[in-house]
């Protein structure tokens, strides 16, 4: 299958740029030629079938992850080796992970505080407020002195949105932010990433949340064995999927 | 008829305790085995215990006496230590000036005990620290104040000990932690010094480093260059603990999930305060009892430099017991520091319990 291209253009430049990137582990080519452009205040939601890349993918937009080949561009800074650029474009890109990756030895106000004091160089107490701040924003705030391990996983995992969030980032990347979690705890989290769609933020979302993808994203991508199948607008998607590995995709998730 | 029963009402637990008779039977009298064992057990008790208390205590010659007395008794000299522990604690440092190693010590045994809250983990304790350590030269080295100057050839004793134990901890625990992250390093030249420098300095004895540094080191040195042997074993003791505390910390490392360096990466904190704020804390934390095994390893290794004819609390004791008069009485002599080494050992191993205990309570269970 060729390379889809994106449906609807964002308007302006692209705060997220990715071309004929390649990546492989070992032998296994992992990401065949993905190109995608996210526009800012765009919404992305990218599934496909387990394997098929778009953790990896999303992981290579704040070099988690290398690529061998191809260009990334972030925030107008290219991802190369060059540690400086890589720490100054994560300092821009929000993420969040399936497993939430909340600091088990520090309080939940620590958990907020740490990049912003040790990477922004905030003053503590300023960063304390807008830590509280974005906590009450994630109706957290009256857990701040806790530890992670006293949190349920919906509240662990709206700790870690609130923590990406305190570093005022351009782009929140969401790697399968709802997977892990016990289905009655899914919409608590789902809601705050919603507000924060409405408010406006770029958001890349791995997920397998249909209903949130239906609503929230601008556009969908579908991935499949490493490579981007088709790129299109929910309706569009769910609608009148164009190839046969998305209809095969929605048939296994809808009809359960 | 049949009575239904409220499935949610509180039922008592079952009493588990029992008498004395039921406890001897189920746990010593159990089985035929079982009870041959304990006979067994009971028998060696009833031949080794009653020598053994009269040895230690009854037949001891527990008061101050000339030795004499100790010959004409059967267990026992005490004497001997009443007689010769200022010796074997502090060694060949001068006679007249042993309150000097003494505060020496309280400073030192201050110190620690002031470090070992968590509630003093602040700056000032780095200063504390700096300022005893000033005081404990002064005090040791003298030379100042109208103190008699006394070379380190001649400190000795649980002062030298616990010196030469103390500092290395200090300087080889950040060594460790510098060699576990070299050896993770990204880049090879950092790795491959980290793992040839650990497995060389644990390939070879003590001793033998020992050896080298008060031996070999010299050759080295330009001529008129000076280092007191206290030093080169003291450095021989750092670079072996460092070696050893490498590992048991890069154990620790490998046991901190991949996701919390990503978390931290991803935050956009670069590598040294991922390691300093995220990483270490939790690797040390789930590695503390390797930690203060390798420190009481290192404290009992301090013996070694008697070799290079350091005089600690080994040596000192060997040396007090050299006495002609009570030179039958070393394995007294043996027993006392035994026990001087086991009283530290364990308190060094409750601290290492507790601070499991404070610092696991509410928060890190993975």
């Amino acid at each position: 299958m060729s390379q889809a291209q994106p449906q609807t253009r964002p308007d302006g430049a692209p705060i997220i740029e990715l071309a004929g990137v390649n990546k492989w582990y070992g032998q296994f080519h992992v990401l065949r030629n993905i190109n995608l452009q996210v526009g800012r205040g765009e919404k992305i939601v990218v599934c496909g079938p387990s394997g098929s890349g778009k953790s990896t993918m999303i992981r290579c937009v704040n070099a988690l992850e290398e690529h061998q080949r191809g260009r990334i561009v972030v925030n107008g800074a290219e991802l190369t080796r060059d540690l400086k650029k890589i720490d100054q474009v994560r300092r821009e890109v929000g993420m969040v992970f399936q497993q939430f990756n909340l600091f088990p030895h520090l309080s939940v106000l620590e958990n907020l505080c740490l990049a912003p004091v040790w990477v922004r160089k905030r003053p503590r107490r300023e960063a304390e407020e807008t830590a509280m701040r974005y906590l009450e924003r994630v109706q957290i705030a009256e857990q701040a002195h806790k530890f992670p391990n006293q949190l349920s996983g919906g509240q662990q995992q709206r700790v870690a949105i609130a923590r990406a969030l305190c570093m005022n980032p351009e782009v929140m990347l969401f790697d399968e932010p709802t997977s892990a979690l016990d289905p009655e705890m899914i919409k608590e989290v789902l809601d705050v990433m919603v507000g924060l769609a409405n408010e406006g933020m770029t958001m890349v979302c791995v997920t397998h949340e249909m209903g949130f993808a239906r609503s929230v994203a601008d556009r969908i991508v579908f991935m499949d064995k490493g490579e981007i199948v088709e790129i299109g607008t929910p309706q569009e998607f769910f609608n009148a999927p164009k190839s046969d590995r998305t209809r095969l995709f929605l048939s296994q998730i809808l009809n359960h | 008829m049949t009575t239904l029963v409220d499935p949610s009402a509180p039922t008592a637990a079952p009493r588990d305790s029992i008498g004395v008779v039921e406890w001897l039977r189920t746990r010593l009298f159990s089985s035929p085995g079982n009870t041959i064992l304990t006979l067994a057990t009971l028998v060696l008790l009833w031949f080794v215990l009653p020598p053994m208390a009269n040895w230690f205590v009854l037949d001891a010659v527990w008061w101050a006496a000339p030795p004499e007395v100790c010959r004409a008794a059967e267990g026992a000299c005490w004497a001997m230590i009443h007689e010769k522990h200022r010796l074997i604690i502090f060694g060949r440092y001068p006679y007249a000036e042993h309150w000097r190693p003494f505060v020496a010590m309280l400073v030192l045994i201050g110190l620690i005990g002031t470090s070992a809250n968590r509630r003093f983990w602040r700056r000032e304790l780095a200063v504390a620290w700096a300022a005893g350590m000033v005081v404990m030269g002064v005090l040791m080295w003298g030379g100042v104040f109208g103190l008699t100057f006394v070379e380190t050839a001649l400190w000795g004793g649980l002062p030298l000990t616990l010196i030469l134990t103390t500092v290395g901890i200090v300087v080889a625990f950040p060594l460790g932690i510098i060699l576990a992250l070299g050896r993770q390093s990204q880049m090879p030249i950092i790795r491959t010094l980290s793992v040839a420098y650990i497995e060389l300095i644990r390939g070879v004895p003590l001793v033998s480093l020992l050896f080298m540094a008060s031996f070999m080191f010299p050759l080295f040195m330009p001529s008129g260059v000076q280092i007191s042997s206290l030093l080169r074993a003291q450095v021989a003791i750092i670079l072996f603990a460092g070696a050893y505390l490498a590992e048991v910390v890069r154990g620790g490392l490998q046991a901190v999930p991949r996701g919390q360096v990503e978390a931290a990466r991803s935050l956009g904190l670069g590598y040294w305060p991922t390691m300093w704020k995220i990483v270490l804390p939790q690797a040390i934390r789930m590695v503390i009892p390797g930690i203060v095994n390798s420190f009481i390893s290192t404290f009992k290794d301090t013996s070694l430099v008697a070799i290079v004819s350091l005089t600690d609390l080994m040596l000192a004791a060997r040396q007090a017991v050299g006495d002609p008069a009570w030179r039958a009485y070393g394995l007294e002599g043996y027993v006392f520091i035994g026990l001087i080494y086991l009283i530290f050992c364990y308190l060094m191993s409750r601290y290492s319990q507790r601070l499991e205990v404070q610092l696991y309570t509410g928060r890190q269970r993975l």
